[in-house]
């Protein structure tokens, strides 16, 4: 439950407020830009490595491509992605947590031992292989179904997935560490003496009470997901081409720079771009996260 | 202590295993194998070639026989560098990653628990405001922002450092700088949240009356306990410098197994790509192992029985 109190820390905090604007402008430019500019930038042209003009504010990249369009689509890419694996992540998270953080004892053991086990693995690492074992055969199950839109995305629909997998480890341990706490106080108690079930407490009862912690945790879940798809597709491993993530674009920008060619915007807006995108996210979540805090003194 | 140490070993031996059984599967179950190619080959050169890579005879068969051989230190052979060992790759490979995985780490742990301390001391002052500051900037900057940028500035425009591949310290620098930064802030955050704690406590009052001087107070007496977080960090730290690893050593074209890694997954060279995860975990797992040792040195009060 957000309290007024945290309420009035964040109305007050004009950190929060910069992001928060910043992030609706981004997020605007991304989904509404696009499809108003010429048709003509989304494909390949003959003009190679043009330099930032009045025509492609951006410049343009190996195939002629308007880099502007590129970034802003790019970014679209990786901002679903980023909400929607945070999402997936929020879902396993939470529910693990307050599973294990009710059931306490025994199961609450061996479920955070397990969490501390994926911890030390280098769980990307079985992300990559997954993803690219089992691309092309969703591709092939989609096709027999005739589904073209998950045939076109599905490399996105598969990175979502299997990033939400690997990123609710943090959430689980937050969530248990609350229920924990929550589990003890008298309207618990109460709503079993009532006769209520283990599940209707959780879900009506708990669920609710994590509500504060679990938007605060989303907000910086979306960041590290959005870190980890550009991770995957800057090593090309991740979203597929013609689509286009900020990752795909640094790793085009990054390979194309050499000392005989300085083309530096192919790198300076894609970073530029990523940079703000990420700053915004994590910025706000931590004034959240401060918001919150029930330690802090005002 | 020494029955914690046995079973954290056999803890380490079912993890592996795990790990290894995971590995196989998900190579071998996915769909593609690693000589498929636009033109046919023969059915009997075909043959040939599985049984060369030991790639014929029942799933659980070739299950099997590769444990047997990874039990004898085996890790086959490379379907895609023909005629070369996993083992060959690994050894030629590892060193330069390690070199660059070690100097990451210690920057990463020096300079995080430093300006970590240097932080708490100076809690609410311009000081510790610009610290925390750059922290969240370098956490929410991954390296592969920062690397291509990096370059561009100090490789190319200032021409102070080469733009990379594998030499001499100067090819060390950028390198290793860009792939510790974010966790330099990680662990400067952690640290002056836990000396913040610690400064507050009974021991530090007792050492402050004794008379001791602010410096011996925070670095001989609180620092002891304020790193232990950070110490418990160590762990994942070093999964992720590994991981990050590969970013880095793309980005500045360094030759160590991080490639290999990525081109083994293109590539569909399964024993090549088992081989990296195997030896990438057996030590991360390890590690863990020894960093959960060292903390009850440093920390008297945990006894090891769990």
């Amino acid at each position: 439950m957000v309290e007024p109190l945290v309420w009035r820390r964040l109305r007050r905090s004009p950190v929060a407020w910069v992001c928060f604007i910043l992030l609706g402008l981004i997020a605007l430019a991304a989904f509404v830009i696009p499809p108003l500019l010429p048709a003509s930038y989304a494909h390949t042209s003959p003009l190679q490595y043009a330099p930032p003009s009045w025509q492609h504010p951006f410049g343009t990249d190996l195939n002629g491509r308007d880099l502007f369009y590129r970034v802003l689509t790019g970014t679209r890419v990786s901002l679903v992605v980023g909400l929607c694996g945070a999402c997936v992540s929020l879902c396993i998270g939470t529910a693990y947590g307050l599973i294990a953080g009710y059931a306490g004892g025994r199961v609450d053991n061996v479920m955070m031992r397990l969490v501390d086990i994926f911890y030390s693995v280098p769980r990307l690492i079985f992300v990559l292989i997954l993803i690219n074992s089992f691309n092309s055969e969703l591709q092939d199950f989609a096709a027999a179904r005739g589904w073209q839109w998950l045939v076109d995305y599905s490399s996105i629909v598969i990175l979502i997935l299997s990033l939400g997998i690997i990123e609710w480890l943090t959430m689980a341990r937050i969530v248990r560490g609350q229920v924990l706490s929550l589990k003890t106080r008298q309207f618990v108690t109460a709503a079993r003496s009532l006769g209520q079930s283990h599940f209707l407490i959780l879900l009506r009862h708990l669920l609710p009470n994590l509500t504060g912690v679990i938007v605060i945790y989303l907000t910086l879940t979306i960041p590290a997901v959005i870190i980890d798809e550009s991770f995957l597709s800057f090593l090309g491993l991740g979203v597929q081409a013609p689509q286009a993530s900020l990752g795909s674009l640094l790793s085009d920008g990054a390979s194309a720079i050499n000392p005989l060619r300085n083309i530096w915007w192919m790198i300076v807006f894609p970073a530029a771009a990523m940079a703000t995108t990420l700053l915004a996210l994590n910025f706000l979540g931590d004034t959240l996260r401060d918001a919150l805090d029930p330690k802090r003194e005002d | 202590m020494v029955t914690y140490i046995l079973r954290r070993l056999l803890a380490f031996v079912v993890v592996l295993f795990c790990v290894v059984s995971v590995t196989f599967f998900l190579i071998r179950l996915s769909p593609g194998g690693p000589f498929d190619a636009e033109r046919r080959i023969p059915e009997a050169i075909e043959k040939q070639l599985l049984a060369k890579y030991k790639l014929d005879g029942t799933l659980w068969q070739q299950y099997s026989g590769y444990i047997a051989d990874l039990v004898r230190g085996d890790l086959r052979l490379s379907t895609k560098y023909r005629n070369r060992s996993v083992n060959e790759i690994l050894a030629q490979t590892l060193p330069v990653t390690f070199a660059l995985g070690s100097i990451a780490f210690l920057i990463a742990t020096v300079a995080g628990v430093w300006i970590g301390t240097f932080a708490a001391c100076r809690r609410g002052t311009p000081g510790d405001t610009l610290a925390m500051l750059g922290a969240l900037f370098a956490i929410s900057l991954p390296s592969f922002v920062t690397g291509p940028l990096a370059i561009l500035v100090f490789a190319l425009w200032l021409k102070w450092l080469p733009v990379g591949g594998w030499g001499g310290f100067s090819h060390l620098v950028l390198p290793a700088i860009i792939l510790a930064a974010p966790y330099v802030a990680y662990i400067a955050r952690l640290m002056r949240g836990s000396m913040l704690e610690t400064l507050q406590q009974d021991f530090v009052r007792t050492a402050r009356a004794k008379g001791l001087g602010e410096r011996t107070v925070t670095y001989r007496h609180a620092l002891r306990i304020a790193i232990l977080p950070v110490v418990s960090y160590l762990g994942p730290l070093a999964a992720h410098l590994l991981t990050g690893s590969i970013i880095v050593e793309t980005i500045f074209n360094i030759p160590g197994a991080g490639g290999f890694f990525v081109n083994s997954i293109l590539n569909r060279d399964g024993f090549l790509l088992g081989g990296v995860v195997i030896v990438y975990c057996t030590l991360l797992v390890l590690f863990n192992l020894l960093v959960d040792i060292a903390y009850t040195f440093l920390d008297r009060r945990i006894q090891l029985d769990g």
